[in-house]
């Protein structure tokens, strides 16, 4: 189902990959093609780091159709620290509690399959707990 | 644009109704409105409804609801704005009668949700968010109101049960609704006890599902010469769009959509928030009661649930919201919600409540959200 439609997205899911205002230096993401910040056009692309921390964060037992085996699950809003929100799940808590602020970074997991095996597995960001010490 | 009448309101009761397909909800909501109205036929039909092509395998109700009523050749769309469809549905209808284009016209929100299962009913509102980036990542809609309330209880101090009185008054003022799906008072201690659903938001934070229909007919005011009943006009309507996903939004904590369409209802009324006597908002979750109470001028910013506490909302308080049971205990069924709050507030107005009668309501103002902030619809209804 939707091939085509989760592969258009493989730069942002894979990647981060969002976009920069040449004109007022936004940093956009999701990709929006005109900025909303100053309403010119911002088609130049960016990648963000990744890093940033929780904003808000819910846990999630009643999962949507094509999610029920992954439940239950963490789902937050990450303020990226080149200042964008994005929408994401949460993982590798291994019962570690959430809390509004927490370091998180980007990694690249399966987010749902579709159809049992014959479907397509869709991959892309979810965020994990920053670990202790210097990287 | 010429001032546009509420002529006649239909309802049908909000509930699991296994034996009634859609359009016969839709039926009986439109021919109860022109039994009201004393007409056998209108100009146009505006259906509003969200989600008919998943959940009943059914688009294109325009035509499918017009020929069931008996209107067959009559020019009839439908309308879809997510949660706002029905409120949408009205505001179409108005432009049409208000422009000339009509003579009359009725609208119609209608919303058939028992006939498909839990998580395909789940994924079919998480439609209303971003697919890309919201249900994408599994939210479904509660998880992201849950993420909005969260942050609003961090930045602005707020407990749990802090947002209790919006759902007891809710539950309170259902008991006189015949129409509303449930009928029993909750208590505070209820209210914490509720199963958690998406922390912070627990059963009695959030409104049910339901089937139902409801409608009105609309006609230009200048055209009713006589009539028994008060004249209930269309004096403010307006609708504003704000980002589909949250994580676009300026503040997540603060509804701009409902600000600005507020504001616009206000001007064109001639009235502001101390003139409305009651205010059907669109409590899908207390977080966003609070929200609308704030963007329409009735409560300082991330001071809703204050408000609350004081008994402001109450029926008897300043500003008393969901006075017929709102979405939390007369029931969303999402599409039809808009029309019920519009219905609500004729009967307050015309002084047919019963024992949920505001004493002395001339004002009425509804809000009808979209999404999580994303499309919002004010109307304020004036009786004279």
């Amino acid at each position: 189902m939707e091939v085509p439609r989760h592969w258009r997205l493989r730069q942002q899911r894979y990647a981060l990959v969002g976009e920069v205002c040449p004109h007022c230096d936004a940093k956009l993401f999701p990709p929006r093609d005109v900025c909303p910040h100053c309403g010119q056009e911002a088609r130049t692309r960016f990648t963000f780091s990744g890093r940033g921390e929780v904003y808000s964060y819910t846990h999630m037992s009643d999962a949507p159709a094509g999610f029920e085996q992954n439940a239950p699950y963490t789902v937050a809003l990450v303020k990226l620290e080149e200042g964008p929100l994005v929408t994401a799940q949460l993982t590798d808590l291994d019962g570690k509690p959430v809390e509004i602020g927490m370091p998180v970074e980007m990694v690249t997991r399966r987010i749902r399959s579709d159809d049992g095996e014959k479907g397509i597995l869709v991959y892309g960001y979810k965020f994990r707990p920053v670990l202790a010490g210097p990287r | 644009m010429r001032e546009v009448a509420v002529l006649g309101i239909g309802q049908t009761s909000i509930d699991e109704h296994w034996e009634k397909s859609l359009r016969e909800l839709a039926g009986e909501a439109v021919l109860a409105s022109l039994q009201d109205a004393r007409r056998e036929s209108v100009d146009g039909v505006f259906v509003g409804n969200m989600m008919s092509g998943s959940a009943n395998h059914q688009q294109h109700l325009g035509a499918l609801v017009a020929d069931w009523v008996g209107l067959r050749f009559v020019e009839a769309i439908r309308t879809e704005a997510a949660c706002a469809s029905g409120s949408a549905a009205l505001r179409a209808a108005m432009i049409a009668v208000a422009s000339g284009a009509m003579e009359s016209a009725v609208a119609v929100g209608v919303e058939k949700m028992s006939d498909s299962p839990g998580p395909e009913i789940t994924s079919a509102l998480a439609t209303a968010a971003d697919a890309d980036y919201e249900a994408d990542q599994g939210l479904s809609f509660v998880a992201l109101n849950a993420l909005i309330m969260r942050r609003y209880m961090y930045t602005y101090g707020w407990k749990h049960a802090d947002f209790a009185p919006f759902s007891i008054n809710a539950h309170a003022n259902a008991v006189n609704n015949p129409y509303a799906r449930f009928h029993e008072p909750i208590t505070a201690d209820g209210y914490l006890r509720a199963s958690m659903i998406c922390d912070p938001i627990n059963l009695m934070d959030a409104s049910p599902m339901g089937d139902g229909a409801a409608a009105v007919v609309l006609v230009p005011a200048e055209t009713i010469r006589f009539q028994a009943k008060p004249l209930i006009t269309l004096a403010g309507s307006a609708a504003a769009t704000d980002t589909l996903a949250i994580h676009d939004r300026v503040d997540p904590l603060w509804l701009s959509a409902a600000a600005a369409s507020a504001s616009r209802a206000y001007a064109m009324a001639g009235v502001g928030p101390e003139d409305i006597d009651l205010f059907e908002l669109h409590d899908a979750f207390s977080i966003m009661a609070a929200l609308s109470l704030e963007a329409c001028g009735f409560a300082e910013r991330g001071q809703g649930p204050r408000l609350a506490q004081e008994g402001g909302i109450f029926p008897t308080g300043r500003i008393p919201i969901a006075t017929l049971g709102g979405l939390k205990a007369r029931g969303h069924p999402v599409g039809a919600t808009g029309m019920y709050q519009i219905v609500e507030i004729v009967e307050q107005l015309r002084g047919q409540a019963g024992k949920a009668q505001i004493d002395g309501a001339r004002v009425g103002m509804s809000q009808n959200i979209g999404g999580s902030g994303s499309n919002i619809v004010t109307h304020i209804l004036r009786a004279s």
